[in-house]
């Protein structure tokens, strides 16, 4: 079946089953392989994407549910929060094998889009769903107050 | 990982400078002179050993444009061997760390091996110790010869150029450049045959903690342009996974393919030794082939245990007395003489490594050649896996060190399984059908090669206050047993079960340390930091126990026995320091706990903050952990390791363990096999303590003290020690 999908502003027409979950037809379809997959159950998070500006698992979106809502990979992350996230991410070094850090900088992105100075317990909830096998969530943490800093004023 | 590090003996037996690719590249090839010095290696290179040399042949490549490229011979999973040798090299080139890039050597199991392996590989924690002193080398030759060429430029004695931060000057003429514009003619000048390095005190960019030095790979991982091998599309490329046996040693006994070449997007289906291989256009397409697969298992060769009998065979086993790792004294008098005697016994299950990227690899043969990329980890095992299976010469099959999402022990395999696998399943569907095997969470949970299941059961002997008597018998697995690297084991002892247990920090007159090696046809794995995962447990369990039995402090208490355990004995008082230890506790609810362990020549205490959270397990508010790897090259890469290793130790001890139902995993993804999120890791601080003994590594020694860290504060919380893990389980 025809889908047609707004991944990162463009329109793509992908021709997958129905029953696809939209990170498969993001990695192997369009090759936006920034998405990562790592549970397949919406367990770990990798597979974050933003689906009308919200948290979402990939891999757990059949693409036929998809419809006329926009979706944003990292790929096609922009904005004040995202560059915030990104830069303090660099700066902390976060990152160690990186597999998971797509998605955790999606769900930090969203946290501040919608929470401007979150507190601990913002970021034990925002960022619950996310696991890091590397473990590198003292730096997360970090990195998200660091962020949130410097988006004041 | 295991393999413990032997001596670097390295000098300059042969250089090559080559011209590279896109103009002006400087390339300095070192290959050291050790010889296969482990079973693994010789058995390894027991064909030949031809292995192909792959152009440029180099460590580093300095272009036209002043970027300094360090070619690291460790696969880059995290533990930051790109920034850590990258490093190195800058620190002998004084070159500027923003001209510093990294990318992966190619499989040359010549140039690129591993001295502490004898080939090429990466594991127990030895990329630093292992380069130290290569890579500056690679550094101060490279410097030599740029200076040599500038100084002929400038018509000046080489002997009063400096070098600083990249750039190259003549005081006295006022004049100066960039190593990009020596580059070509420092490819054509002979290579020196010895250069200095320098001393320690003068070090500029290794131990520097100003921030300066960020890790070269951080960027690309916050952006999702990192490229991993499940990242890797290629035209016409088809995605493969196997169905595997639900029971370890299970045979396809027959196979219905109909229903699952009937969906849309399966090109084929093979039968390869590991099981079931579908083919399909993308991921999606062959996992919903492969559950279309009708498959029945003959399991009448296949291990039928389950982890609640293997535990029960294994404690009866440990009441007797095993093959002696190491004794002194004469430990049964001594407790028979004791005062008190105190006995514990502890239950460690299987554990997955559950890297985030699954297991993966990709492979291109046309029947003559091929090319595998993936995030190998002994590649030198893998090329000549690979190789093997394609019926090909070494040279014609080159590997590609990919990224990796984690690894923690998973992808070093002794059996080099995922190799053949791969090699297996492009060999079944024929050439020219460039493919990527994927492993899904599934797959990977109950794929076997764990952590393997062990007991320990302990004695110990109190006479007049002081601990007189020490027993530890030990039962479990041997993953070198039957495996290339079984000449490892030294009269029936596989150094890796006892590891930990054999040499304890505490002097105890009367010692006995024994092992009973299981036959169990589960396949296990070094798993990170390898038999400390369960020796530093059980031993720092215990030894906090005879010091509460004899009402001795744990902090000085340990203290008092650790004469010849001088730079553990370092850790723990730096700890305790870092910490303000007041004594355990509880304060306000909050207990705290010790633990110190000596892994891989990397010394670690830790201090953890405890209280009780009942049904949900201990909970854990901050740890304080010191260490002692020698000169700190990175600090920062070892803050992260050390933060990160408590927080995966942290993670299994509470929640994790792959228990078997007769024979069957019973976990198969996050939601069974529980991984440690955000909210349950602690604060972390961490000292690096002073040193200036040769660096050790780093990526395993944070995670052997934290689960007897925080069972001993649960302890001073009126809980008991958990005497089988998972901790959660044993709570709840
Ligand atoms: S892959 Fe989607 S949550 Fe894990
Ligand atoms: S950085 Fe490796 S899983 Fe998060």
């Amino acid at each position: 079946m025809t889908f047609q999908l707004s991944v990162n502003g463009r329109s793509h027409a992908v021709d997958v089953d129905p029953s696809t979950p939209l990170l498969w037809v993001l990695r192997d379809t369009i090759g936006l392989t920034g998405t990562k997959f790592g549970c397949g159950i919406a367990q770990c998070g990798a597979c974050t994407v933003f689906l009308d500006g919200k948290p979402l698992r990939s891999c757990a979106l059949p693409v036929s549910a998809v419809g006329s809502q926009s979706v944003i990979t990292i790929e096609g992350l922009s904005g004040r929060e995202a560059e915030a996230v990104q830069r303090a991410w660099v700066a902390r070094d976060v990152p160690q094998c990186g597999y998971c850090q797509s998605g955790q900088v999606m769900s930090a992105v969203a946290l501040l889009t919608e929470v401007k100075k979150p507190s601990d317990r913002d970021i034990d909830l925002a960022m619950t769903g996310n696991i890091c096998r590397c473990a590198t969530y003292v730096r997360i943490r970090a990195a998200i107050h660091d962020a949130a800093k410097s988006l004041e004023g | 990982m295991l393999m413990q590090p032997m001596k670097s003996h390295q000098t300059v037996s042969r250089r090559g400078v080559v011209q590279g690719l896109g103009g002006l590249i400087l390339a300095v090839a070192l290959p050291g002179t050790a010889h296969a010095q482990s079973g693994a290696a010789q058995v390894l290179k027991g064909d030949g050993g031809a292995v192909a040399a792959i152009a440029p042949n180099a460590f580093v490549r300095i272009a036209s444009d002043d970027i300094v490229t360090v070619l690291v011979k460790h696969i880059e999973f995290g533990q930051g061997p790109w920034t850590g040798l990258a490093t190195l090299v800058a620190e002998e080139l004084d070159a500027d760390w923003s001209q510093m890039r990294a990318e992966h050597a190619p499989a040359n199991s010549d140039l690129y091996k591993n001295f502490a392996f004898g080939m090429q590989g990466t594991g127990g924690s030895t990329a630093i110790a292992n380069s130290f002193e290569q890579m500056r080398t690679v550094g101060a030759t490279a410097r030599a010869m740029l200076l040599t060429a500038a100084a002929s430029a400038w018509n000046v004695p080489v002997g009063e150029l400096t070098v600083d931060r990249g750039t190259i000057r003549h005081a006295s003429s006022k004049r100066e450049g960039r190593f990009g514009q020596f580059a070509e003619a420092a490819a054509k000048l002979p290579v020196p045959a010895k250069v200095p390095l320098k001393d320690p005190s003068a070090f500029t960019l290794i131990g520097r903690d100003d921030g300066s030095v960020k890790k070269l790979d951080s960027a690309a991982k916050s952006n999702g342009t990192a490229q991993f091998t499940i990242d890797i599309r290629e035209p016409d490329m088809l995605t493969v996974v196997v169905a595997r046996p639900p029971r370890f040693g299970g045979k396809v006994a027959s196979l219905d393919a109909k229903e699952a070449l009937a969906q849309p997007g399966v090109v084929d289906v093979k039968q390869i030794s590991s099981g079931v291989a579908v083919y399909a256009q993308g991921t999606y397409q062959a996992m919903q082939g492969r559950s279309r697969l009708k498959i029945t298992w003959d399991d009448s060769a296949a291990e039928k245990r389950s982890s609640d009998q293997l535990i029960e065979e294994y404690r009866a086993l440990a009441r007797k007395p095993g093959l002696v790792a190491r004794q002194h004294g004469n430990v049964e008098a001594a407790l028979k003489l004791a005062d008190k005697a105190l006995e514990a016994e502890y239950v460690f299950p299987y554990l997955a490594h559950a890297p985030m990227e699954p297991l993966d690899g990709f492979l291109r043969w046309d029947g003559n050649t091929a090319v595998a990329r993936f995030g190998s980890q002994l590649q030198t095992g893998d090329h000549h896996a690979i190789a093997k299976v394609l019926g090909l010469p070494p040279e014609r099959v080159q590997v590609e060190t990919m990224l990796a999402g984690g690894s923690f022990g998973r992808r070093a395999q002794a059996t080099m399984h995922l190799a053949v696998e791969l090699a297996e399943a492009a060999k079944a569907i024929g050439p020219n059908r460039p493919m990527k095997l994927v492993w899904t969470r599934e797959d990977d949970i109950h794929g076997g090669y764990y952590r393997p299941l062990f007991v320990h059961r302990l004695r110990g002997g109190i006479r007049d206050g002081r601990i007189t008597a020490w027993s530890n018998t030990l039962v479990g697995q041997s993953f070198l047993r039957g495996s290339p690297f079984e000449k490892m084991i030294k009269d029936g002892i596989d150094a890796t079960s006892v590891e930990g247990s054999k040499e304890i920090p505490y002097q105890v007159a009367d010692f006995r340390c024994d092992l009973h090696t299981t036959d169990v046809s589960i396949p296990t794995l070094w798993w990170r930091s390898v038999g400390h995962t369960h020796t530093g447990y059980a031993v720092e369990c215990f030894i906090d126990e005879l010091l509460e039995a004899t009402g001795q402090d744990p902090v000085s208490g340990r203290l008092a026995l650790m004469d010849k355990a001088p730079r553990a004995a370092g850790v723990l008082r730096a700890v305790a320091d870092l910490a303000g230890w007041k004594g355990p506790g509880p304060t306000n609810g909050r207990a705290r706990g010790v633990a110190v362990v000596e892994s891989f020549n990397t010394y670690v205490a830790q201090i953890a903050e405890v209280s009780d959270g009942g049904r949900e397990g201990p909970r854990v508010h901050k740890v304080w952990c010191a260490v002692d790897c020698g000169i700190a090259v990175n600090p920062d890469v070892i803050r992260a390791q050390m933060e990160g290793g408590i927080g995966y130790g942290l993670g299994h001890v509470l929640f994790a363990e792959v228990s078997l139902d007769e024979g069957r995993p019973v976990q198969s993804n996050f939601d069974g096999y529980r991984s440690l999120r955000i909210h349950e890791m602690p604060e972390v601080e961490v000292r690096i303590v002073q040193s200036g003994e040769k660096p050790t590594g780093v990526g395993e020694p944070g995670v052997p003290p934290i689960g007897p860290a925080v069972a001993n504060a649960m302890a001073r919380l009126g809980l008991q020690r958990p005497r089988r893990l998972p901790i959660v389980r044993a709570v709840s």
